[in-house]
């Protein structure tokens, strides 16, 4: 005589709930203290709106792909589950990239290959594995967002100093003045730093963005 | 002395006043000026009376030659393109005159923003000013050409004080060498400002055209080296010939060549070198074999001939760019170096020989010396992980027969 227990309905936006997004944020960032996707938080940030554009894509995937395996969690067999996971991963890229050259042609054109390497980002695979598996869809959609948001703001803190100092542009507007013709303020001598420009750099602000962050939030400073 | 001591007395901080946090800093200057009155009441520790403010002094002392003689040979080469300039000896006070006015800014700079920088750390984590930045603050300016713009200086100085130490906890903590940190973040940043054919004759930028001196080219000697191009059969011995014919090895060992403001005289830097090795403040282990490892790839090259680096002389790669400086001043820096006597020769020798690698095999940076030492500061902990274990392994052995 069993008699099934049901479980109070959680409300949509419980506490649990709306910490699955905003954890993501700060404490348990994905860039900054899982250290995931910084593969394309070297190559994209050269400029805000291909960190954008890419903050974009990455939501739609993860959003989608996370509700898709949450859904399918119970039939898929746990062995081949990484299989599924990447079929379902790279069905949904192959999507943002057809979207993204038939609208938006020049930026996809400037992130290349790198729509293409969504389906290696680390973040992707590691909150299919870590959630969605394991939870149900609405918190699944939950947990991408507050995922791809925390990713998107290190992306765009970091392409928005890059493209402010590494090509004297903010959003495409030029900042200092024309650089071939030497206005503004390249006519006393400013320069832009190619330094900035290069890959290795992101390394540094996103260096930088952790170091601030510990700074502030001390609890994430571990015990020695 | 008495009036300044009692004056500096007058401006100590106290614990209670607003001006507590600002302690360290009055603290910085006060034991600049003078020996600090305390010591040890018992059980005495000291093993000799250098102190880290001692050992900086004395190294900056060690770069003054190279500072002087950088100076005159800034104006001298800033006289050259319009052929002014005559033999090396004339218009003495011209030439002095146009190198200080051209590099000291470059100096107070490098020491204004880096001290600062080092003393809003200090306040803020409260601890005594330390000296590290009295040298990085003297190199800086004597590894950079002498038309780098002054907010570049102030600009590659925070980021490498920053970055390069302030990151990892402050001066005797970091890994790589904060000038050539600084030094590396103009060259990447600003590669227009720190290599080509402009920037290593002080204002041949601003110089017009029609008043340079005929077939005037204003290339380092090892920048001029790479310009030769034509046909690979003709890159044999000529070009080396003409470039040796060009440039005298002694020329390139006195120093009357053009380059970074420290780098170019030999002679100078070796003043420098025999202060700290008399001293004991830099490795001979790490000088020696430094030269021997740029010495012995230089000889290997000689047997390649793939492009004109390959036939320079052994000897005159040991002269031509910052080699010697870097030899002296910046392989040899205690905190980033190997700390075991067996690395530290490994660590020498494998960084000179990679600076003469990046020289002759990649034509795109002829000037290695910089990339070769801090890839070689990152590899110092792993030499030393090695030495000090191939030593237990030794130490085992010799143990093991006893045992059985």
């Amino acid at each position: 005589m069993s008699e099934k227990v049901k479980a109070p309905k959680e409300p949509l936006f419980s506490k649990k709930n709306k910490r699955l997004v905003v954890e993501p944020l700060d404490d348990n960032n994905p860039v900054t203290i899982q250290v995931l996707g910084i593969c394309s938080a070297l190559a994209i940030t050269v400029s805000i709106e291909q960190a954008l554009v890419m903050t974009g894509s990455v939501l739609f995937v993860l959003g989608a792909g996370n509700m898709i395996i949450s859904m399918l969690r119970n039939l898929i067999p746990s062995r081949i589950r990484i299989i599924v996971q990447l079929v379902v991963v790279a069905s949904l890229v192959i999507i943002v990239n057809e979207v993204l050259k038939a609208f938006m042609p020049d930026v996809a054109e400037k992130l290349s290959v790198f729509v293409g390497l969504i389906i290696t980002n680390c973040i992707i695979m590691g909150r299919f594995e870590a959630f969605a598996m394991a939870n149900k869809p609405w918190p699944s959609l939950l947990d991408a967002i507050g995922n791809t948001v925390g990713y998107g703001v290190i992306l765009v803190l970091v392409s928005v100093f890059r493209e402010i100092f590494g090509s004297g542009k903010f959003f495409g507007m030029t900042l200092f003045g024309d650089r071939i013709e030497g206005t503004g303020a390249y006519s006393v001598g400013y320069m832009d730093n190619n330094f900035i420009i290069l890959a290795p750099f992101a390394l540094f602000a996103v260096g930088i963005i952790i170091w601030i962050q510990r700074a502030r939030n001390t609890k994430l400073i571990e015990e020695h | 002395m008495k009036s300044i001591e009692k004056l500096m007395r007058k401006m100590e901080p106290q614990h209670d006043s607003k001006w507590a946090k600002f302690h360290p800093v009055w603290d910085g200057f006060y034991t600049f000026l003078f020996t600090p009155g305390e010591t040890t009441k018992r059980g005495s520790h000291i093993r000799d009376g250098i102190d880290l403010k001692r050992t900086m002094f004395m190294v900056v002392t060690a770069l003054i030659p190279c500072l002087l003689f950088g100076m005159y040979n800034t104006g001298h080469w800033h006289m050259v393109p319009t052929g002014e300039a005559g033999a090396y000896m004339d218009h003495f006070g011209d030439k002095l005159i146009y190198g200080i006015i051209q590099v000291m800014p470059i100096v107070i700079v490098s020491y204004a923003v880096g001290l600062g920088v080092e003393f809003i750390f200090c306040i803020k984590n409260k601890h005594a000013i330390q000296e590290g930045f009295l040298v990085s603050g003297m190199l800086i300016p004597l590894i950079i050409p002498a038309d780098t713009p002054l907010w570049m200086v102030a600009f590659a100085t925070v980021f490498a004080v920053v970055l390069g130490k302030e990151v990892f906890g402050g001066t005797g903590m970091n890994i790589v060498n904060i000038a050539l940190t600084a030094r590396a973040f103009l060259f990447f940043g600003y590669p227009t400002m720190m290599s080509g054919d402009k920037v290593w004759m002080s204002g041949l930028s601003e110089t017009p055209k029609d008043q340079l001196a005929d077939g005037f080219s204003g290339a380092t000697q090892l920048g001029e080296l790479a310009s030769f191009v034509g046909p690979k059969a003709d890159w044999a011995l000529p070009s080396a010939e003409a470039f040796a014919a060009k440039w005298p090895i002694m020329d390139s060992f006195w120093g009357f060549i053009p380059g970074s403001v420290g780098e170019t005289s030999v002679a100078a830097i070796l003043i420098g070198a025999a202060l700290l090795l008399y001293t004991g403040i830099a490795s001979w282990r790490i000088m020696l074999s430094f030269v021997a490892g740029g010495f012995v790839v230089g000889l290997l090259a000689n047997l390649g001939f793939d492009n004109p680096y390959y036939q320079m002389e052994a000897v005159n790669h040991l002269v031509i760019g910052g080699f010697a400086f870097g030899a002296v001043f910046m392989i040899t820096d205690p905190v980033t170096a190997a700390q075991t006597n067996t690395g530290k020769i490994i660590y020498g020798f494998l960084g000179g020989g990679l600076s003469i690698c990046v020289r002759v095999y990649n034509g795109a940076y002829p000037e290695g010396v910089m990339m070769a030492i801090l890839f070689m500061n990152v590899m110092a902990p792993m030499i030393d992980h090695y030495v000090v274990g191939a030593n237990i392994k030794r130490r085992n052995k010799r143990l093991k027969p006893k045992a059985a």
